[in-house]
């Protein structure tokens, strides 16, 4: 199959996965909508007025999802929410990736000592509840969006080092790997030239749904008030606001959530899609 | 098997050190170290601290505290809550039967719904059901806990009535099974739909796996019956590494339990480390982490050893 082919075939496997790429659309959306959020929005989200406290949604043009217990538009928070759960998503993922990719190449390529050491360091960290580990180092430092992402980063590295690992123990007997070995590469270009490239596949999807999984623990470290602190908006803190007035206000918590279950669910959806496609072994399938 | 299961202790033993160096350097990490909440109250003067750090040996090297801390931990002193001065131990044992009954009955209702969510996908591969049970278990993977948690309390505990919406027994009636039983169905359902969401995945390529094997074919060509060849030949295979996941899955089914006590304030284990989060109670906080690591290690330990008894190719590995 030549090469034009083979990307054709896959982005077909990819275009028929129907909610694929439905959930390839709502993430670009959502990228967009958290990109231009300062044009979209129609008020400054932290802006406070007490004289629209509590307006329900669809009953002012000024307000079209309404105001919160601050007079402040649930409209323009939701937006900037979305850009504080991406950013916290996407620099998470990065984080979980590369330290993931490798510690999972190292310790694959190299085995012996150095690998057998990693993976225990793998294991030991896999005994500790995810959740657990976040909110203690969550509260033991200053909560900045960085500090968040970096902590959701380095407490979820371990799966995608586990994956990354199974693949390099494959790859590395093969043919194409031992010529690189024959011809003299060294171990570092082995694994940035020969390796690399043959696991972005696994990369790809573990990187997709890790956006997912970051922007669901940014929510919930958020929620129970040691992530993105107030009057800085993001989807969980407004959560923990509204659970406040919710036997009154209950429109207040439904719309956050629904954002972080849309957020979250296309980036799986989209993740799904691509395993789908990416997998050789489903692909051998009819 | 015993050798098999000596084999399993034995490795267990330096990932338990592991786990606890690991905790330790945690509680280290703290800023202020572990008696910044002193550091809080006006009343408490330098010198004060000084003479405290004395008495709980944080003045000598680290690797001293180290020693003394873990054969505390393994001797079970785990030293003294800071407000109060209980038995640190103590205090998280108190709170382990709530939990356990929360994740006991969430996993329960789990793993029969997800096992046959999972079986009837892989069998009626690609039909209506399959599309709709892996397309929902995927969505109830996204939702977040909490607020699945706070619609369930808003659409049956403060518009319906029919339940209450948190805690686990009304004034009064402690003790009264029904009573329980009533708090006990909202914070069970929302903590079982991620983990029968997880498990219907993971059954249904289980399944998927064992009914195109070779025996599969043979036993259709005996001509037994497509009950039967289910029941009795897929069944008990595809189900095995489901256990090895129920020990793995542990730590995710104790984040579940905090995210989910907290919500319906469930006095478990979840909501004491939440409360002593808010507290600054660095020896509550430690003795939980470590206590859900040995849980977690026991866990996978007997996963195995389950499974070592299932399957013979194992432990002859």
């Amino acid at each position: 199959m030549s090469a034009a082919a083979r990307r054709q075939s896959l982005l077909g496997r990819f275009t028929r996965h129907r909610p694929a790429l439905l959930g390839a659309v709502a993430v670009v959306l959502l990228c967009l909508a958290a990109l231009f959020a300062p044009a979209l929005a129609p008020h400054d989200p932290v802006e406070l007025d007490t004289s629209v406290r509590f307006f329900a949604p669809l009953t002012h043009s000024a307000f079209p999802l309404g105001t919160d217990e601050l007079g402040r538009d649930t409209l323009s928070r939701l937006l900037y929410g979305g850009q504080i759960s991406l950013t916290v998503g996407v620099v998470a993922m990065a984080t979980t990736v590369l330290t993931g990719a490798l510690v999972g190449l190292v310790s694959g390529y190299y085995g012996g000592w150095v690998g057998t050491l990693l993976m225990r360091f793998v294991d030991m960290m896999l005994c500790f509840p995810q959740v657990f580990l976040l909110l203690v180092v969550a509260a033991f430092v200053t909560p900045t969006l960085i500090s968040i992402s970096l902590i959701i980063g380095l407490t979820s590295w371990m799966e995608v080092a586990r994956i990354i690992r199974a693949e390099i123990l494959h790859l590395k007997e093969q043919d194409f790997v031992q010529a690189a070995r024959a011809l003299g590469a060294g171990g570092v270009r082995i694994m940035t030239r020969e390796l690399l490239p043959n696991i972005m596949a696994p990369l790809l999807v573990a990187a997709t749904l890790k956006v997912a999984a970051a922007v669901l623990l940014e929510s919930y470290i958020s929620y129970l008030g040691y992530g993105v602190q107030p009057p800085l908006a993001s989807w969980g803190n407004m959560l923990t606001n509204a659970q406040g007035y919710f036997d009154s206000e209950s429109w207040l918590a439904i719309f956050p959530g629904v954002m972080i279950t849309i957020t979250v669910m296309s980036f799986n959806f989209l993740g799904d899609g691509l395993r789908d496609a990416l997998d050789p072994r489903l692909r051998m399938e009819p | 098997m015993l050798s098999y299961i000596g084999r399993r202790v034995l490795q267990a033993i330096p990932l338990l050190i592991g786990v606890s160096v690991i905790g330790f350097g945690l509680m280290h990490l703290a800023p202020g170290g572990p008696l910044a909440v002193y550091t809080l109250n006006p009343t408490i003067t330098a010198q004060d601290i000084e003479r405290i750090k004395i008495i709980f040996g944080l003045d000598q090297p680290v690797h001293v505290q180290y020693l003394k801390w873990a054969t505390g931990m393994f001797t079970g002193n785990w030293g003294y809550t800071f407000f109060g001065g209980r038995p640190v131990l103590w205090v998280i044992v108190e709170r382990l039967p709530a939990t356990m009954l929360l994740m006991g009955s969430a996993l329960s209702i789990a793993i029969l719904l997800g096992i046959t969510v999972g079986m009837i996908g892989a069998v009626r591969r690609y039909s209506v059901w399959d599309y709709l049970a892996t397309s929902g278990a995927l969505v109830a993977l996204s939702f977040p806990t909490f607020w699945f948690g706070l619609m369930a309390i808003f659409v049956f505990a403060v518009d319906l009535r029919w339940l209450p919406s948190g805690g686990m027994y009304e004034l009064g009636e402690e003790g009264n099974v029904v009573d329980l039983l009533r708090h006990l169905i909202l914070p069970t359902l929302v903590l079982a739909l991620v983990i029968t969401a997880t498990y219907s995945r993971y059954a249904r390529s289980s399944f998927l796996e064992v009914l195109h094997q070779d025996y599969m074919r043979t036993a259709r060509a005996k001509g037994l019956r497509p009950r039967e060849r289910l029941f009795r030949h897929a069944f008990p295979n595809a189900v095995k590494p489901l256990i090895a996941l129920l020990g793995t899955d542990l730590p995710v089914l104790f984040s579940g339990a905090l995210v989910t006590e907290s919500i319906f304030g469930w006095p478990g284990m979840g909501r004491l480390f939440v409360d002593a989060l808010t507290m600054k109670e660095y020896p509550i906080l430690m003795g939980m982490i470590m206590f859900t690591a040995f849980f977690v290690i026991l866990g996978n330990l007997l996963a195995d050893i389950a499974i070592a008894l299932l399957d013979p190719r194992v432990r002859l590995a």
